[in-house]
């Protein structure tokens, strides 16, 4: 097998329920490296959940996950996570540097101090998204895209082969945004990241991505970039032209 | 000039060096404090601890470790209930408080004879930390520096982004309880000094000033120990020389600092 079809994600016939309600349902799905998954789905459909357990954090009721052939919580160090908007304190007293250091935590562990390594793999980081002249400044006097792009820093110090996107572009503006799809582009398509990107936004997705999911509870997933009308019909409950509607790319395939 | 003829006395140095050694745990536990946003669980825990040094006075023993006895399983059934039960985090550190306080009165009442000590658990009374006290507070002011030291960067992933902490795999609920487990030492030293009510004005003033005119953590802490000295010895030198009670002139002192901060820092 090449290098190239290396098994980034594999998850077979999972199923996660919280108390009586069924969150995911047989969910299946294979990553390969240099995939670019965007997936989309309404609110409250599973995609943070989903997120959580290819990061270890929900434990399924059944079927299995892989990361690199590895149970979730022993593949972390290999990914970069960015949660959906970041809640800080924005007087909390750090710099921008020390924000990104924090990244390194699961190649460090607990109690071991960041060493000089790490500063060169923060600073590197922080020039691949641009914010090489932000290091010493306090996180919180940066803008919204500023901030953004450091914590996307952030999930890329540890040197990941997959990152793990959730909502990252909520409460940055529609400017801003288009940079930082760039961004994932020039990340995925030249450092070879694979990346899986949730979001709530069609639109902006549909654009950027190789692969496109919809995930409400099932995940409608065919290992391309088209979902049929009567998926996103089935995962959303409404007429697909709704959101279909507006897309510079289509999504769906043409009507017959 | 600063007549120095008080430290003559032993129960001044006493004072003295419980106080400093308070300064700097105020200086490093309560900026974690105000970061993380528990200075109400802070303030549980204090009452909470009341409950166990009535205990302590009931059956006997040394009231102090009592109260810290009771303040660490306070501070783990707040951390465990607040994460794991359906009841809201005030909610269960109301019922703690409440219970804590309660308790302690009754069990203080009932060995009697106590009414004084009763006074200095509340409003504290520095000038009766004893040789013996002296030795448990710069220990586990010494405990909690090295924990803080080593732990350095795991406490400022926790503090600054929890939910990111622990999708990367920091045991954030540990650190979360060790941290509550540290709050409860340094707030039963505290209560020698300025009373269980008064606790929480230590505890966060320093810090708070201190944010304000200093930049990164370690800088912080610093500018905080510092503030919490001078609170300390001069809240101790105007009681001593005043004859008013040391607890609340300590405070007094420390708040009349924030407020004049405040105004200036406008």
């Amino acid at each position: 097998m090449s290098a190239k079809m290396e098994s980034i994600v594999s998850i077979k016939d999972l199923w996660v329920r919280r108390g009586e309600h069924v969150v995911l349902e047989n969910i299946n799905l294979e990553l390969f490296a240099g995939d670019f998954l965007g997936i989309i789905g309404p609110n409250g459909g599973g995609k943070s959940t989903l997120l959580k357990v290819m990061l270890g954090l929900i434990k399924p009721e059944r079927g299995e996950i892989r990361l690199f052939s590895l149970p979730p919580a022993a593949a972390r160090s290999r990914v970069g996570y960015m949660p959906q908007k970041t809640i800080f304190d924005a007087s909390f007293p750090i710099k921008v540097l020390d924000v990104v250091l924090m990244g390194r935590y699961s190649r460090k562990g607990l109690m071991r101090r960041y060493g000089r390594e790490d500063r060169e793999a923060a600073l590197q980081a922080l020039q691949s998204v641009g914010m090489q002249d932000r290091v010493l400044r306090e996180i919180g006097a940066l803008s919204g895209g500023e901030q953004q792009r450091v914590f996307v820093a952030r999930s890329l110090v540890s040197d990941p082969q997959l990152l793990l996107l959730d909502e990252p572009t909520a409460g940055v503006d529609s400017a801003q945004q288009k940079d930082f799809y760039d961004l994932l582009c020039h990340l995925n398509r030249d450092l070879g990241i694979a990346i899986v990107l949730v979001s709530h936004d069609v639109t902006a997705i549909s654009t950027y991505v190789s692969k496109i999911a919809c995930l409400n509870q099932r995940l409608y997933y065919h290992g391309s970039r088209e979902l049929t009308g009567e998926d996103i019909e089935k995962a959303y409950g409404c007429p697909v032209e709704m959101i279909a509607h507006g897309t510079p790319h289509r999504v769906l395939r043409e009507h017959d | 000039m600063i007549d120095l003829e008080f430290l003559s006395y032993e129960f001044m140095r006493n004072a003295l060096l419980a106080g400093l050694a308070a300064a700097v745990l105020c200086g490093v536990i309560g900026i974690y404090v105000i970061l993380n946003r528990i200075v109400f669980i802070s303030d549980g825990i204090a009452h909470a601890a009341f409950g166990g040094i009535g205990l302590g006075y009931f059956l006997g023993y040394d009231p102090l470790a009592f109260g810290i006895g009771s303040a660490v399983l306070t501070a783990i059934g707040i951390g465990i209930v607040s994460t794991r039960a359906r009841v809201s985090e005030d909610t269960a550190i109301g019922v703690f408080m409440a219970t804590g306080m309660a308790l302690g009165i009754m069990l203080l009442t009932l060995s009697q004879g106590y009414a004084r000590d009763l006074y200095g658990y509340l409003f504290g009374n520095i000038l009766a930390v004893t040789r013996s006290d002296v030795l448990l507070i710069l220990t586990l002011t010494i405990i909690i520096l090295a924990l803080v030291f080593m732990l350095y960067k795991d406490f400022l992933l926790l503090s600054f982004d929890p939910i990111y902490a622990e999708a990367i795999g920091l045991p954030v609920q540990a650190l979360r309880l060790l941290l509550l487990g540290m709050v409860a030492f340094s707030v039963v030293i505290l209560i020698k000094i300025v009373g269980i009510i008064m606790v929480i004005a230590l505890l966060t003033i320093p810090g708070a000033i201190s944010r304000r005119h200093m930049k990164g953590l370690p800088a912080i802490m610093a500018g905080s120990i510092f503030l919490g000295a001078i609170f300390v010895i001069i809240g101790l030198l105007i009681s001593y020389e005043l004859d008013v009670p040391s607890g609340a002139t300590i405070i007094l002192t420390a708040a009349a600092c924030f407020f004049l901060s405040t105004v200036l820092s406008r």
